[in-house]
């Protein structure tokens, strides 16, 4: 149970990482690796302010920030300088690198003894249920546990909400038309260039804040915690997609939230039956890679049968 | 209200695939002016409806419009004043965005977009409205994403988009060349009956003599990047589809002695 707990937690933390690669990957097509190091980048940030005694609410909204610049240069890299996608997204994360150590100061910071959103989920527990443990139906768990769990979805419902009102907005719904038809949009009147680097704002935002919570979350920021996190990110929403199957917004933010913590329960159980956690890697890549080609095999064998229909 | 003042544009300058599109052309339309623009394939239509709308910078040249010098705007501010309908119906609308969204993108086109709903009920029962006009059936599917429509609706509804906020001018670059011929007739009776009610001063490329008889004030013929004959007036109003023909025939052969009169000078002094 406490596993199951600490699964949906995790998955639900990095449901934020989806909803960014959703962002970057499905609205403008770019497959932005700029996340490996803005993930580490906003969990660097708010370790180093928790660690100094700040608000950790605060110190999480810092990791947002930190997210949103990383993002903002990704996309001037591009937009600006005409850089491939992919070439800027990699140049940022490999500075990024340097620029997290300097930010931590050493390669890994614990914040087991500092106060942060997770003591807090701690305290409450306590008040609430007065005992460290509580029964839910015939388990016994955590009451810190539990209080994280649902503060947590706490949060994530909150973005949910907000992303998919911010895309229903005028500002949301360009943003969208900018990285569906950019030709269009531009003859309506929208600067794509400047869209593009406001997607990867929020997206990296995004990101930085899920950094934050996770490094909260699992007691310490460690300089490689972002390592093949844009591959999670991309496995998630295309579990996401094949969920709900549909484009539409609000199916596809929730399917990007339900994608994560299924992939996460998928791995918790993998590794319990013995998968070697220093595979996980190669087997989230194999993962997405099937996900992308999949399809396209079907497709094509499908091929040679629709198309007299669809010629008539 | 335009004026496009002796504008050059040459494409990939100094290497083998150097493109001359545009060699000083001028033009020069009043308000409420309908300029219907013929020529052969790549002889420049497209190339000049772009560099109106602002696409590319130019090499030379000025284009003045609704009172601003906007050689220098990028596309992307012109937009205020142009609407545009192009030849491929994709590239018009956002396919993956319904009906309704799309038009909300166009009724805010060249202005600012803040973070107010988007699809607000007043939108959509003006949408409702002007989509009935167009008498395809299309009101009830206003939550459709684009990409499910036929080329001919996705025309008539870009062009809805282009014109629902008057635009100084209205740029259509072949916009039924994509169509069935029942289709295209569709498209050009609404694009009349727009125009008309807007009173839009408006350019159009097309390639059908026909429409060009029928349609407009005024004709340009453009030849390998510049103006080559101009009809305004009584002139438009008597020229007819057999008088268009002759003159592109005349077009066709003046090119063809100039490709014989390159050989001969090349084979004789070089
Ligand atoms: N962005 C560009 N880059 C390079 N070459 C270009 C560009 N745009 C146009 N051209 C070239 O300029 C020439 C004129 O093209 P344009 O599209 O204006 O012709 P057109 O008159 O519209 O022809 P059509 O009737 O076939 O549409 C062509 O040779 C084309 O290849
Ligand atoms: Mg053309």
């Amino acid at each position: 149970m406490t596993l199951l707990l600490g699964a949906l937690t995790i998955g639900l933390i990095l449901s934020l990482l989806a909803l960014g690669i959703y962002i970057s990957y499905r609205v403008f097509d770019i497959a932005d690796i700029t996340v490996d190091g803005s993930i580490t980048f906003g969990a660097a940030i708010c370790a180093v302010l928790i660690v100094n005694r700040v608000n950790p609410l605060l110190a999480t909204l810092a990791g947002f920030a930190g997210g949103v610049v990383a993002g903002t240069v990704t996309g001037i890299l591009q937009a600006k300088f005409k850089i491939n996608p992919l070439l800027s997204g990699i140049l940022v994360m490999t500075g990024l690198y340097s620029v997290n150590l300097h930010v931590m100061g050493k390669s890994n910071i614990p914040l087991l003894s500092a106060e942060s959103l997770t003591t807090w989920a701690e305290r409450m527990g306590q008040s609430w249920f007065g005992n460290p443990e509580v029964n839910l139906g015939g388990w016994m768990v955590s009451t810190r546990d539990l209080v994280t769990l649902l503060a947590v979805l706490a949060m994530i419902v909150t973005a949910c909400l907000g992303l998919y009102w911010f895309f229903r907005t005028e500002l949301g719904t360009a943003m969208r038309a900018s990285g569906d038809n950019p030709q269009m949009i531009r003859a309506l009147g929208v600067n794509v260039e400047r869209y593009r680097i406001m997607g990867l704002a929020l997206s990296n935002g995004l990101v930085g804040i899920a950094g934050a919570l996770l490094a909260q979350y699992q007691g310490f920021a460690d300089a490689q915690m972002g390592i093949g996190m844009v591959v999670w990110g991309l496995a998630s929403v295309i579990i996401g997609e094949s969920l709900t199957g549909s484009r539409s917004l609000g199916l596809a933010i929730f399917g990007a939230v339900a994608g994560s913590i299924l992939f996460r329960l998928l791995v918790a159980i993998a590794l319990r039956w013995g998968l070697n956690p220093n595979d996980l890697k190669l087997v989230t890549a194999l993962f997405v890679f099937a996900a992308l080609v999949l399809p396209r095999l079907l497709q094509q064998r499908k091929r040679p049968v629709a198309a007299p229909l669809g010629s008539s | 209200m335009l004026t496009v003042q002796n504008i050059y544009k040459t494409f990939n300058a100094g290497t083998a695939n150097e493109v001359r599109p545009l060699r000083g052309v001028s033009l020069d339309i009043p308000e409420g002016a309908f300029l219907v623009i013929l020529g052969g394939n790549g002889s420049g239509k497209s190339t000049l409806l772009n560099a109106i709308a602002g696409t590319f910078p130019l090499d030379n040249g000025e284009i003045h419009l609704a009172g601003h010098n906007v050689t220098r705007w990028q596309e992307h501010r012109r937009a205020r004043l142009i609407g545009r309908v192009f030849q491929n119906p994709f590239t018009g609308t956002a396919p993956n965005m319904s009906i309704a969204e799309n038009f909300a993108l166009a009724i805010r086109r060249g202005q600012a977009r803040g973070l107010g709903w988007a699809l607000t009920k007043n939108l959509m029962d003006e949408l409702r409205d002007r989509v009935k006009e167009l008498r395809m059936g299309l009101e009830d599917r206003l939550g459709n994403a684009i990409g499910s429509l036929s080329g001919g609706q996705r025309q008539a509804l870009t062009l809805l988009m282009a014109t629902c906020l008057k635009p100084a001018l209205l740029l259509l670059d072949e916009h039924t060349a994509a169509l069935d011929p029942k289709s295209a007739d569709q498209i050009i009776r609404v694009t009349e009956e727009v125009i008309k009610r807007h009173k839009l001063t408006t350019l159009m490329v097309t390639h059908s003599m026909q429409q060009a008889a029928n349609l407009g004030d005024r004709i340009v013929m453009m030849h390998r990047g510049s103006v080559a004959y101009r009809f305004e007036g009584a002139d438009k109003q008597r020229l007819r589809v057999e008088d268009l023909l002759a003159r592109f025939e005349e077009l066709r052969r003046r090119e063809m002695l100039d490709d014989s009169v390159a050989a001969l000078l090349q084979e004789n002094y070089i």
